[in-house]
């Protein structure tokens, strides 16, 4: 009976009544989406991570052969001078044949069963970079003719693929460039322990290789262009946007001029970064005449990019710093120009530096407006060391990323996700460095 | 002397007058500075600049002139005839500067005037000379060519002689004039401080001078094109169907249907997820929570888009593909808009959500309040209040990740396609502005032919697209916003 008159009665504490619930159920629906939305670009987070690390990892990791080579002195120095322009006569063919006849020896040696291969399909197996590496090598250090050169000679691009999953029996059915019988051999190699997986150096240090020889390419000339780049944003971006800023924020009158002025500033961060590529490619290299591919083309542009950025930032730390202290300054007998340098600036100084180093950030990862100005061309030099370098054609870490997606060969694919776990390294570096400063210089007033 | 060393010798007269011009402050009061306008280092950095400035400003100016004024002069010693059919005089210069660069190559390598002399004088050999050099030249020199290649030369040796000698005169006199002023009333900093106040503005207008650069250089180029290519075709014509060698449509909408449709899919995505993760974040998240979560989804930020774009092409275009596109029986594309805007909205998810954060945060707590006080649950309040309350910045947030989603580059590069058509399907490769804009300018590119000029034009597009959604996306803001207070 009680329980009757209870459900009868319209709401309660106890007992909510339908619109109660209704309310409450669509309470918890909001926050599930709310919790699903965060989840959702946290998941995304995980992914775009996770595929980069996993397509990319193995880029670091390499298959070698290791193999003693006899440098024979009848064969590459046959004046017997040590005289690198005479030496240079031997090319890569004739190196290429001590290597085959060290590699067929090792092979016996270990006792690998080449099943009679074909001396071509055998040396199939090792980079087509080999020789012209140890022939580098000779020529650079004349004096190892007569000794007996332990060579670390790279696997072909399709070899480490078998290694690394890439490349299997099937699909080298169908392939020119291996054939079944080559990659069971090469087990064979991996088996008697021949061909070992090592960390991948040259990865790092190599310049960009031609389309046949992915496992020797290398971001050593994208490295170097995009730390020259840095280096001109830096010395560029850092003084200029430092400049603006005091100026706009404490001195500007308030007038059209300034406004136009901040109005200008506010659009440039808006807009679209391949217009930045544009404009460089009209001004800079066709008016005037700035060499394409020059890290000093992309460091102009990177910093008119960059500087609103750092305005932005600037303006902000200067406006932190507490009028008293201007007051004061200005009590004692400065001018207005010491009051701001002497103190205002010192003082915003950590603000000011964390900003620049999130604008250096955003401009490593910066690529649409340097396709348009030549940085995509195959770049196989190193630049030289600064200033000329500044003017030497070179790559950009994004930029020989999207190189590498656009060639055939699946092996770039790898290169491309591991390029892109060096440039997020450096992005990860930068913004700690920012956070630290921040953190420890930061000052509340 | 060269320009570099140049400028270090002017640098270290500037330095020297610096310690001068600060003794002779000293001097000027027998060491008591009390009795000076201003420090001694002012008087110094005073002297420094007019040793300093006039001359490097003279040297740049020289450096801008000479070439101009050089080129000019040895352009009249190719005659008419030495320009063979299918050339320009442009072409031939080109190749008289090359030499000029090739024959200093062959000085630098030890080569004397005589030996110079005498290969002038004798084309075919300085042509052997210069590819020993590995100064690859296409055709046979022309004797006059050689002959210009020679008087450039001698220009530009005399014209960096007397660049060096006026430069240092400049400096001098500069010096010597300041330093006479350098007396105990010499208001120094005065000097300086207006000189700095120069180079402060002087740098705030860099940026004009970049918006100047940007407009003039898309506006200009594109009425080059339109005078090649008709502007009515550009505008209405619905193909776009490039043909180097002329006889191209080149048809803005297909591109623009791409641009937009792409866009349109990334905003379906970030907005929602966005403006939702936002509002958990300021209405719901605890203090722990929030201080974890926000980085998080700061980093995505972050990404270059380079990174997102290599996401769309080696995982989300596969995945898109195998799982819906080919099941739906859709289309095989590897790359498509779908792609694209997918992973575009990813990337603008932490655009929206901290612009709406930083909006739902303004509005005033005591509106919330208000509505607690009359029963509304936590979700009726961000429904009926806080959301209309913050819907103009919102409304902005959304037009300004529009403007960065038409603008960019490397997602729609690897993610949408090249293939320009106008269809509806979302798993079919299409191709965008900013995709064909690359496409028109990256390799060789001749810059008279329509097919690489509408990269401009393109551009200029875009330029106003993204500007014309910023604007609006302000003026929104401005003439909507609630003030409170």
């Amino acid at each position: 009976m009680t329980k009757a008159t209870f459900r009868s009665r319209k709401a309660s504490l106890l007992v909510p009544d339908a619109r109660t619930k209704a309310r409450n159920a669509s309470e918890r629906w909001f926050r599930l989406t709310g919790i699903a939305a965060v989840s959702v670009g946290i998941l995304a987070l995980v992914f775009l991570l996770g595929s980069v690390l996993d397509n990319g990892l193995s880029a670091f990791r390499q298959t070698h052969i290791e193999m003693a080579i006899p440098l024979d002195e009848t064969k590459l120095d046959v004046s017997g001078k040590r005289d690198p322009a005479l030496m240079a006569k031997v090319t890569t063919v004739g190196y290429g044949k001590l290597i085959q006849a060290s590699f067929q020896k090792m092979l016996e040696d270990r006792g690998v069963d080449t099943e009679k291969i074909k001396p071509n399909k055998l040396m199939g197996l090792l980079s087509k970079k080999a020789a012209a590496d140890l022939r580098d090598m000779v020529l650079a250090n004349p004096d190892l003719i007569g000794t007996t050169l332990t060579f670390n000679a790279m696997t072909n691009g399709r070899v480490d693929g078998y290694f690394k999953g890439r490349v299997t029996l099937e699909s080298a059915e169908r392939d020119s460039n291996i054939s079944p019988e080559q990659l069971r051999l090469a087990q064979r190699m991996a088996d008697a322990g021949v061909i070992r997986t090592k960390f991948n150096w040259a990865f790092l240090t190599n310049p960009d290789a031609s389309e046949l020889r992915p496992e020797s390419a290398g971001l050593g000339v994208a490295i170097l262009g995009s730390a020259y780049m840095m280096m001109i944003v830096l010395v560029l971006s850092l003084p200029i946007g430092v400049a603006a800023s005091i100026y706009l924020e404490e001195m500007a009158p308030k007038n059209i001029w300034t406004d136009f002025i901040e109005i200008n500033i506010a659009n440039l961060a808006a807009v679209p970064s391949i217009v930045f590529g544009i404009l460089a490619l009209a001004l800079f290299v066709n008016f005037l005449g700035l060499p394409q591919s020059a890290p000093i083309l992309g460091g102009l542009v990177l910093t008119l990019m960059t500087l609103p950025t750092i305005i932005i930032a600037t303006r902000a730390s200067l406006k932190a710093v507490p009028p008293s202290i201007r007051d004061a300054a200005l009590g004692v007998g400065a001018s207005k120009m010491q009051a701001i340098f002497h103190h205002v600036l010192p003082l915003a100084m950590p603000g000011i530096l964390t900003g620049t180093i999130l604008g250096l950030a955003r401009a490593l990862g910066e690529s649409a407006p340097l396709l348009l100005i030549g940085m995509v061309a195959f770049v196989k030099d190193y630049p030289s060391s600064p200033p000329n370098g500044f003017f030497d054609p070179a790559s950009a870490l994004p930029v020989q990323v999207y190189n590498w997606t656009q060639r055939s060969d699946p092996a770039f694919a790898e290169r491309a996700s591991g390029a892109i776990i060096v440039l997020l390294l450096f992005l990860l570096t930068m913004n700690s460095v920012a956070i630290i400063l921040r953190r420890r210089f930061e000052r509340h007033w | 002397m060269t320009v570099g060393l140049l400028s270090l010798v002017l640098l270290g007269l500037s330095a020297l007058s610096f310690i001068l011009g600060r003794q002779k402050a000293l001097a000027s009061v027998k060491g008591d500075i009390r009795n000076l306008h201003s420090l001694p280092s002012y008087c110094g950095a005073g002297v420094a600049l007019f040793t300093g400035i006039p001359a490097s400003l003279l040297m740049i100016i020289w450096l801008l002139v000479q070439p101009v004024l050089i080129e000019s002069h040895v352009t009249d010693m190719i005659l008419p005839e030495d320009i063979d059919t299918g050339s320009t005089r442009e072409l031939v210069m080109s190749d008289v500067l090359r030499i000029a660069k090739g024959v200093d190559v062959l000085v630098a390598r030890g080569a004397d005037e005589a030996e110079i002399t005498k290969l002038i004088n004798n084309p075919a050999a300085l042509k052997t000379r210069l590819a020993d050099a590995r100064i690859a030249l296409a055709a046979d020199i022309n004797p006059h060519v050689a002959k210009a290649a020679a008087a450039y030369r001698t220009k530009v040796a005399t014209g960096n002689n007397w660049l060096a000698v006026s430069t240092l005169g400049l400096a001098v006199a500069g010096f010597l004039f300041a330093l006479m002023q350098v007396k105990s009333t010499f208001r120094a900093r005065n000097v300086v401080e207006a000189f700095v106040r120069v180079l402060l503005i002087g740098a705030s207008s860099v940026a004009v001078l970049t918006t100047l650069g940007i407009i003039l250089s898309l506006v200009f180029e594109s009425w080059y094109f339109f005078q090649l290519y008709p502007a009515k075709n550009f505008f209405f014509s619905l193909t776009w169907a490039p043909k180097f060698g002329g006889g191209s449509d080149l048809g803005i909408w297909p591109l623009l249907w791409g641009t937009l449709y792409v866009s349109f899919i990334a905003l379906v995505v970030a907005v929602p997820v966005g403006l939702m993760a936002a509002i958990y974040l300021s209405e719901y998240a605890s203090g722990r929570v929030r201080s974890v979560t926000k980085p998080v989804l700061e980093v995505l930020a972050g990404i270059p888009s380079i990174v997102y774009g290599l996401f769309a092409l080696m995982t989300v275009g596969p995945f898109l593909r195998d799982w819906f596109a080919k099941p739906l029986g859709l289309g095989e594309s590897l790359s498509s808009v779908m792609t694209a805007g997918v992973v575009m909205g990813i990337m603008l998810i932490p655009y929206v959500s901290s612009l709406s954060d930083d909006i739902i945060n303004a509005v005033p707590r005591a509106l919330r309040d208000g509505s607690y006080g009359l029963g509304a649950t936590q979700s009726e309040t961000v429904k009926q209040v806080v959301f209309p309350a913050a819907l103009p910045g919102i409304v902005g947030a959304i037009l300004m990740a529009a403007s960065r989603a038409i603008g960019e580059t490397m997602i729609v590069v690897l993610g949408a396609g090249a293939a320009a058509k106008l269809s509806l399907n979302p798993f079919e490769a299409m191709t965008t502005v900013t995709v064909k804009i690359v496409s028109q300018l990256t390799g060789d590119t001749e810059f008279s032919s329509p097919e690489t000029l509408v990269a401009f034009a393109l551009g200029l597009t875009l330029f106003v697209f993204t500007l014309g959604l910023n604007i609006l996306a302000l003026y929104i803001v401005r003439k909507y916003r609630e003030q409170y207070e």
